[in-house]
């Protein structure tokens, strides 16, 4: 069996007293996409951003294409990309001109011929030359993803990729992301609220509640496990701490 | 066939990012006229301002009669040194109003890189403004500073990298203390100036102020640009000091940037920044 992509070792982080992230460890497989689940202030995007290196874990270790990412991150940094609807592309600057920035950060050859791909690939090529501070959310949401995929990375970490889009073009780039996975065999790890998207992507759900992990499993586990007929439930149970095996007694209560 | 090339580390790749970030001012600066006149506007005003001072003052003191272009010589200068710390801290900050930290830190940009870019900027951004006032001076006060020839040179490379020094610092100190530490990019330069001789010698300073004035590069920069001026002499020993004080305020510079980048990363500053 091929070693996992990421794998998370006891990692907590806290910010003076409160903590953020309390002990958790897992690992990601290669080529699968695994969700990163949880209420607000669950740990998700803290989590996300030790892995990235953006911040510095209290304790514990990342390793990332089994390399120690507090030690080596710039040997990992090339093959990983990111995309969040919280962290912006400058406004001033076209579509084009941010594209070609991060193409060259990433040391990309062919500048031009990537750019007119995702353009077509993410339905961006239209605005190309327009400023990025002018586009809607959800044009910009897809151009911070046509960032994300420059590199066409092995490992990419979204933070809620289909944020702000309209239902029409969430189901087109859920399906772009299925078919860019199936083509390029890259790993995604994505936080969402939305869980209709966690069930269609993703083969591997990680539980989050205050910090820590508190279950895992594929979708079609945690359905059975609590009883439930879809992840939003799911959800809600594990962020309201509704215990397990009282999930299921009532639903045992239910039955008769 | 790779879309990226293998070589991520070493110095070709290095300079490819800093290239990239530079290119990105580039692309900001030149996508506004407003932005181009902007930079020189603050520095011809002040020329101008110096300029007519010291037309004034031709015909009333006797040391500026002796050299009438040590006013507007210093003002340039100075200009050099406020529009060099500046051009690091403003493009910085630009990277923070757009929230931008994020995604340049998760690329393979290294924090030393992004600072070599802002002190690229920051040379372009001081040749256009005070170049600009300079020659601007030539026409309407028959005063080149140019005229000072080789030792022009060496006092606005001084200038510039102590400017570069502060620049870094104030960068690093916005990052750790957020945008609200931001007026401090504007006025960190100017405790300096009274302790740099700008417009007067440093003899006039009282004794234990000049002992901090030997401290700093410009001190040692405007009393070289005086030797110049009024005995035509270039002090090379007033050039060795201000090379070698900058050689550790650059170093300081770099250090205190990487210091203030490694504390932004324990604090989750990195994604949690901009307007």
């Amino acid at each position: 069996m091929s070693p996992p992509v990421v794998s998370v070792s006891c990692v907590s982080k806290h910010f003076d007293s409160v903590m953020a992230v309390d002990d958790i460890s897992f690992d990601v497989r290669s080529q699968s996409t695994t969700a990163l689940l949880g209420g607000n202030g669950a740990g998700k995007t803290t989590t996300l951003s030790m892995l990235l290196g953006l911040l510095l874990p209290t304790s514990g270790s990342i390793s990332i294409f089994d390399t120690d990412m507090l030690r080596d991150r710039y040997r990992v940094l090339p093959r990983v990309n990111f995309s969040s609807p919280y962290v912006d592309l400058p406004r001033r600057l076209t579509v084009r001109e941010n594209l070609t920035v991060y193409a060259r950060l990433y040391g990309i050859i062919d500048i031009a011929g990537r750019l007119k791909a995702l353009g077509e690939d993410l339905q961006i090529g239209r605005f190309f030359n327009r400023p990025y501070g002018q586009l809607s959310a959800g044009e910009k949401t897809r151009v911070v993803l046509a960032k994300a995929l420059l590199n066409e990375p092995e490992l990419m970490l979204l933070d809620e990729p289909t944020a702000s889009l309209d239902p029409d073009t969430a189901d087109y780039v859920r399906g772009m992301l299925e078919a860019y996975r199936k083509r390029t065999g890259t790993t995604i790890l994505l936080a969402s609220h939305n869980m209709s998207e966690v069930e269609r992507l993703c083969d591997d759900v990680i539980m989050l509640r205050t910090g820590k992990v508190v279950d895992r499993g594929t979708p079609a586990q945690l359905l059975t496990r609590y009883g439930r007929q879809n992840m939003e439930e799911v959800f809600i149970d594990i962020a309201r701490e509704r215990k397990l095996d009282r999930v299921l007694g009532d639903q045992q209560v239910v039955k008769k | 066939m790779s879309l990226m090339a293998h070589d991520h580390t070493g110095f070709i790749p290095s300079l490819r990012r800093i290239y990239a970030l530079v290119l990105r001012h580039t692309y900001l600066l030149r996508s506004s006229g407003p932005r181009i006149l902007e930079l020189m506007y603050w520095p011809t005003v002040q020329m101008i301002l110096w300029g007519f001072i010291t037309m004034f003052l031709i015909n009333h003191s006797s040391w500026i009669a002796q050299a009438s272009g040590v006013l507007l010589s210093a003002v340039l200068l100075w200009d050099v040194l406020f529009r060099g710390q500046l051009g690091v801290s403003l493009v910085f900050m630009e990277e923070m109003w757009s929230r931008n930290l994020g995604h340049l830190f998760v690329s393979p940009l290294r924090p030393f890189e992004l600072g070599c870019a802002l002190l690229t900027m920051s040379l372009i951004r001081t040749l256009i403004g005070v170049g600009g006032a300079a020659l601007i001076a030539i026409p309407l006060f028959h005063f080149s500073i140019f005229d000072l020839g080789l030792p022009l040179l060496a006092f606005f490379v001084n200038l510039l990298v102590m400017g570069w020094s502060i620049g870094l610092l104030v960068s690093g100190v916005v990052l750790r203390y957020g945008l609200g530490a931001e007026s401090f990019a504007w006025i960190a330069i100017f405790a300096v100036q009274p302790i740099s001789g700008v417009y007067y010698p440093i003899a006039t300073l009282p004794e234990w102020l000049q002992y901090i004035a030997a401290i700093l590069p410009s001190s040692h920069v405007f009393e070289g640009m005086r030797a110049v001026l009024f005995d035509h002499v270039f002090r090379g020993d007033l050039l060795l000091h201000a090379a070698l004080l900058n050689v550790v305020f650059l170093t300081a510079g770099f250090l205190s940037f990487l210091r203030f980048f490694k504390i932004a990363r324990v604090r989750g500053q990195l994604l949690h920044v901009g307007e």
